[in-house]
């Protein structure tokens, strides 16, 4: 993580701190400016906590932290001890997070701390059970749970996984306050978390628009500060191909926007993929075929359908061609170089928006399509192509999610699919009926985060639209296949300018409504925390946007 | 020309009438690319000039007014030089000032001035040159020659045979900043007026106050920003911020003009002001709440007289904006003290006379500063009589309202900036700039003396919704957009389709630049954005 990690954990000054103190009878009285807070964020009695944990219980006992004698360490029952990096990582990590900004301003052994409250020394981070997974890749069936308490002497982080610890260090770090003389403070906490659902994603598109690897490696630091968990990687499209392939290095070379500066070799992508493991984030790429594979004909001659102006070839070119071996046998062999590169269990391989007019024009495809008896139903010719091409990728070993196109054109589809849901209006039915069917599925069609409008419609995200997940009519059994949801930032209007205050905090308010209880739906509590937490990110040096008029102690550092 | 009419800078010293001189070399060829804003008059042919890094040079005419030592263009010349030459590494970035004075001095004996046009920028054989009348002109033909100089695929810098002749259309051409309802941090204004020239803006309208807080830090009322800021330390502007801002943007042929808006807009003013505002009354006692500045006491306009003063002598520029916009009456109404001044002073029960009187007021006390208010639309909707010196603000409605606004200002003989269409922080999915594009600020009924009336537009960025995380890629490139509206042809730039790859090539411009401007729409620059 490149970005400087100045900061601090922060509350607002006015704000939590004194919420805190309304606890203290002796202190209730102690308010100097109501007026002032009309402007800046009323505190939430769950404090700057985002997403909000599932159980929660906040004390008025608070402990002081100082950054000389702070630390956090595995605890003596661990089944993680130093060798696992991963937690090692990330005690580091979070010890920056919650003292970076202010080490300078701890002496040990004086003033305050000797005068009276209560110190808080050690976080022990105890991981439960007898596999830690510290090696391992995080999955949607990985264990994300932790327990947290705060109090004397030190603080307890149990966690059966090293993911749920994850999750845990990100809490504690929330949990951190200053009080008006700068000095860190935590309250004695017991807190039992897991997340609603499984899969919590944030799709970014680097098709449209060339993501540099710093920009992509930012936004999963910040994915982590939100306990999303899935970064969908919408890696190559029509406009550009920028993964370099090591068996097929001419799609990149040909259909990268540049051969060398806008592309993501296997270092990059080897970069990535372990940045996001050891954040507990899963790297899903999606190669999008037939459609949206403009920039991949560049570098691969005949893969795509030569499209036809009369009884001549126009130039231009359609979809994937279906009806030739050659291209099965490039999806072959490209898959399974995917299939190595990315660890994860699952790869998406889209299916979505396939025009047709390419595929009428071709003479060639329309002999196949009455030899296959497809008749005039091109949406046949899209199933059999899919068809093929979800049997090359089962022989990789990999599940795959796909758009829901796919599903609705009847394509068969693994019992292990995840159908991803994306169009707007009747996405309830459209759960329903996947669900029905008997097919897992995620949700995204609310969470189209590129279509920006004014003011603030985080709050549509959260709760106005039909943004739950699970809100369709359905039996208990088919509300279960719902394993959650992603927020998708499309590319076409986006790229390193503007991408992170585009996203954030408005991605958060999807990973609150993907993490936390359903029944968290608050909009003054939640608009009060999430004031706290985008002052957090951006103290973290995220340039997330603001809310509405107000201010954070910590402004961004950044033009 | 960018001398006429309403520009002015309180402390300039350059001299007038200068020109420079530029050194380039031999020949190839190239098709040109374009410049933002469209120059007036534009040719150019495809014989193309290499520029060495080394040996180029700026140098001020023999016969220039302005020669070593003008402060604005000797900054400008160092600035541009690695504008120019964003690769070069060489000695010449590094040694700065002195260096180029030195050469300067061997220039001067190949110059071969020509005097024919102010504001004229000639690229040929061996040198370029570049007349203007000010400074202000040459400052922005610098900019222009910025923009002719790129690069072949082997890095090497060219620039291709040009004669420009180039002037305004309007000579007030502004970007808002709101940083009351964020604060914004000195260098995020820097950063911004230096993406202002490069699209050749020139004024800084700096809404410096409003209700959500009081950043401004007066010499005279300490207590305005100590209790009516987000935070007394570390959300302000010291006057040496102050200071530093009007210096960066007159280096760069920027106006600053400041706003400080009441009666209303003002709740933060009275958290270090007791008295100023207006106590609201539940019943018959007091409420609690406070409304608009207290007209009715005569300490109010002591306290706006001596607040102004220094205004007047913190910020050079003659003009100040008093903003007078949305006052909501309904506190006034409850007020007994207030009423009972409206009784005494005959306006029954029309609080709009109210306003009026305190606006009457507070532009009198600039008149007497010798300074130029603006105000919002609303001081002339309800108040027709105010100085004919005041120039108005229309900032409301839809295109026919406005224009019908234009009208009736015009009419009455009043000079007229035009904001309306250009409320840039109401962001939409997909390419808006289009629609600030395709403005026309006179298309009005009028006769051509009231089309001369408007002096102009401006780019409101309000602040709800902005700080410093987002406000560079939320401004540019849709304020650009605004930016040719305002400096080009309106003939010339009538097609938004052929505006379109000009704009993009000028957004990669500004990224390479260093400003975070955002895409315009699917593509790639061949310099992205290297930040976060």
């Amino acid at each position: 993580m490149t970005s400087p990690l100045q900061l601090a954990l922060l509350l607002l000054a006015l704000g939590f701190s004194r919420g805190l103190q309304h606890h203290y009878p002796d202190q209730a009285d102690q308010v100097d400016g109501e007026a002032e807070l009309e402007l800046v964020a009323e505190p939430s009695k769950f404090g700057s906590l985002w997403p909000l944990p599932q159980k929660v219980k906040l004390s008025a006992v608070s402990l002081k932290l100082t950054g000389v004698s702070f630390q956090i360490a595995d605890a003596k029952g661990s089944s993680a001890g130093s060798g696992c990096s991963l937690l090692q990582d990330a005690y580091r990590r979070y010890y920056e997070y919650v003292f970076g900004g202010a080490k300078r301003q701890q002496q040990p052994g004086k003033g305050r701390r000797a005068a009276g409250p209560a110190v808080l020394t050690e976080l022990q981070v105890w991981i439960t059970s007898p596999d830690p997974e510290c090696d391992g890749y995080p999955g949607v069936a990985s264990d994300e749970s932790y327990e947290l308490t705060v109090d004397q002497p030190y603080a307890v982080l149990k966690a059966p996984k090293v993911w749920g610890a994850l999750h845990g260090l990100e809490t504690f770090s929330q949990l951190v306050y200053e009080d008006e003389y700068g000095v860190k403070s935590i309250n004695s906490t017991t807190i039992s978390d897991f997340p609603r659902f499984a899969h919590r994603g944030i799709l970014l598109d680097s098709a449209r628009h060339f993501l540099p690897i710093k920009v992509i490696l930012a936004n999963l630091e910040t994915m982590a500060m939100n306990k999303l968990n899935v970064f969908h990687w919408h890696i190559t499209d029509d406009q550009s191909f920028p993964y370099l392939s090591r068996t097929f290095p001419q799609l990149s070379q040909q259909g990268a926007y540049h051969p060398y500066t806008h592309v993501y070799t296997p270092a990059d992508v080897k970069m990535v993929v372990e940045f996001g493991r050891l954040r507990g984030i899963r790297v899903i790429p999606e190669f999008d075929t037939p459609g949206h594979t403009q920039s991949w004909g560049k570098g691969q001659t005949d893969l795509l359908t030569p499209c036809y102006s009369g009884s001549k070839p126009s130039g231009s070119f359609g979809p994937v061609n279906p009806i030739l071996n050659t291209t099965y046998d490039f999806m072959s062999q490209f898959f399974k170089e995917i299939s190595t590169v990315f660890p994860d269990a699952y790869v998406h391989l889209g299916g979505d928006e396939v025009d047709f007019s390419c595929w009428k024009s071709n003479p060639d495809i329309q002999t196949f399509m009455d030899q296959q008896g497809f008749g005039k139903d091109f949406s046949k010719l899209e199933s059999f192509y899919i068809q093929k091409l979800l049997n090359i990728v089962a022989t990789t070993q990999k599940g795959y999610m796909i758009w829901q196109e796919v599903f609705d054109n009847g394509v068969q589809l693994k019992p292990d699919a995840v159908v991803h849901v994306w169009i707007g209006g009747g996405a309830n039915d459209e759960m329903g009926k996947v669900t029905a069917a008997g097919y897992t599925t995620i949700l995204s069609a609310p969470w189209y985060l590129d279509y920006i409008s004014y003011a603030q419609d985080w709050q549509k995200y959260y709760k106005v639209e039909p943004a739950d997940p699970q809100d369709f009519k359905g039996t208990e059994e088919q509300k279960k296949l719902v394993i959650g949801g992603e927020a998708c930032l499309w590319g076409e209007y986006v790229d390193a300018t503007n991408l992170t205050p585009r996203l954030w905090p408005r991605a958060s308010a999807v990973a609150e409504r993907l993490w936390s209880a359903a029944d968290v739906t608050d909009i003054n509590d939640t608009f009060n925390r999430l004031s706290v937490h985008r002052c957090r990110m951006v103290a973290r040096g995220i340039p997330a946007q603001p809310l509405f008029s107000s201010y954070c102690p910590r402004e961004y550092k950044g033009v | 020309m960018e001398t006429t009419g309403l520009v002015s800078f309180g402390r300039y010293t350059c001299s007038h009438l200068y020109f420079l001189l530029l050194i380039v070399l031999p020949l190839g060829q190239h098709t040109v690319e374009g410049v933002w804003p469209l120059p007036q008059i534009f040719t150019s042919s495809i014989e193309r000039y290499p520029l060495n890094p080394q040996a180029f040079y700026f140098g001020y005419g023999r016969q220039s007014a302005a020669q070593f030592g003008c402060s604005v263009l000797d900054a400008a010349f160092i600035r541009y030089y690695s504008l120019i030459f964003p690769d070069y590494t060489g000695k010449h970035s590094t040694t700065g000032k002195s260096h180029i004075g030195k050469k300067q001095s061997v220039g001067f004996d190949v110059l071969s001035p020509s005097l024919l046009f102010p504001d004229n920028l000639s690229v040929s054989a061996g040198k370029a040159s570049l007349n203007a009348e000010t400074v202000w002109g040459a400052v922005r033909g610098l900019e222009t020659f910025s923009q002719l100089v790129y690069q072949d695929d082997f890095g090497s810098y060219f620039v291709n045979q040009t004669e420009i002749d180039d002037f305004p259309r309007f000579p007030f051409r502004g970007i808002l900043l709101d940083t009351s309802r964020h604060f914004i941090p000195v260098h995020a204004i820097l950063k911004t007026l230096d993406a202002m020239a490069y699209s050749k803006f020139n004024v800084f309208h700096w809404h410096i106050v409003d209700d959500p807080s009081f950043p401004y830090q007066s010499q005279t009322f300490p207590d305005l920003s100590r209790k009516g800021a987000f935070h007394p330390m570390t959300h302000i502007y010291t006057q040496s911020d102050v200071r530093r801002v009007i210096s960066h943007a007159r280096l760069r042929g920027i106006r600053v003009l400041p706003e400080f808006d009441s009666p209303g807009h003002t709740k933060s003013w009275g958290k270090g002001q007791s008295d100023l505002l207006t106590p609201c009354y539940s019943g018959s006692t007091p409420s609690g709440a406070f409304g608009p500045v207290n007209p009715a006491l005569p300490s109010t306009y002591q306290f706006m007289a001596t607040l102004l003063k220094e205004v007047s002598s913190v910020f050079p520029d003659s003009y100040i904006h008093l903003g007078g916009d949305e006052v909501n009456f309904s506190c006034w109404k409850s007020n007994p003290d207030v009423r009972a001044f409206m009784q005494k002073m005959g306006f029954g029960v029309d609080f709009t006379k109210l306003e009026a009187f305190y606006m009457e007021n507070i532009v009198n006390i600039t008149t007497f500063l010798n300074k130029t208010a603006i105000v919002w639309q609303d001081v002339f909707d309800y108040h027709e009589l105010i100085p004919k010196d005041t120039v108005l603000h229309i900032w409301k409605g839809s295109p026919a309202n406005y224009r019908k606004e234009l009208s009736r200002m015009t009419k009455a003989g009043m000079r007229v900036l035009l904001a309306a269409p250009w409320y840039i922080n109401h962001i939409s999915y997909g390419q808006d700039w289009r629609n600030y594009y395709t403005v026309q600020p006179l298309n009005f009924s009028g006769t051509a003396e009231q089309k001369k009336l408007v002096i102009g537009g401006e780019v409101c960025m309000w602040g709800e919704y902005v700080d410093a995380t987002n406000l560079t890629p939320r401004l540019w490139p849709r304020a650009s957009a605004a930016a040719e509206r305002l400096w080009s042809d309106e003939k010339q730039t009538s097609s938004v389709d052929k505006a379109f790859p000009r704009l993009q090539d000028f957004r990669c411009k500004l990224v390479r630049r260093g400003i975070r401007a955002e895409p315009l729409y699917v593509g790639h620059c061949k310099h992205e954005y290297q930040g976060v």
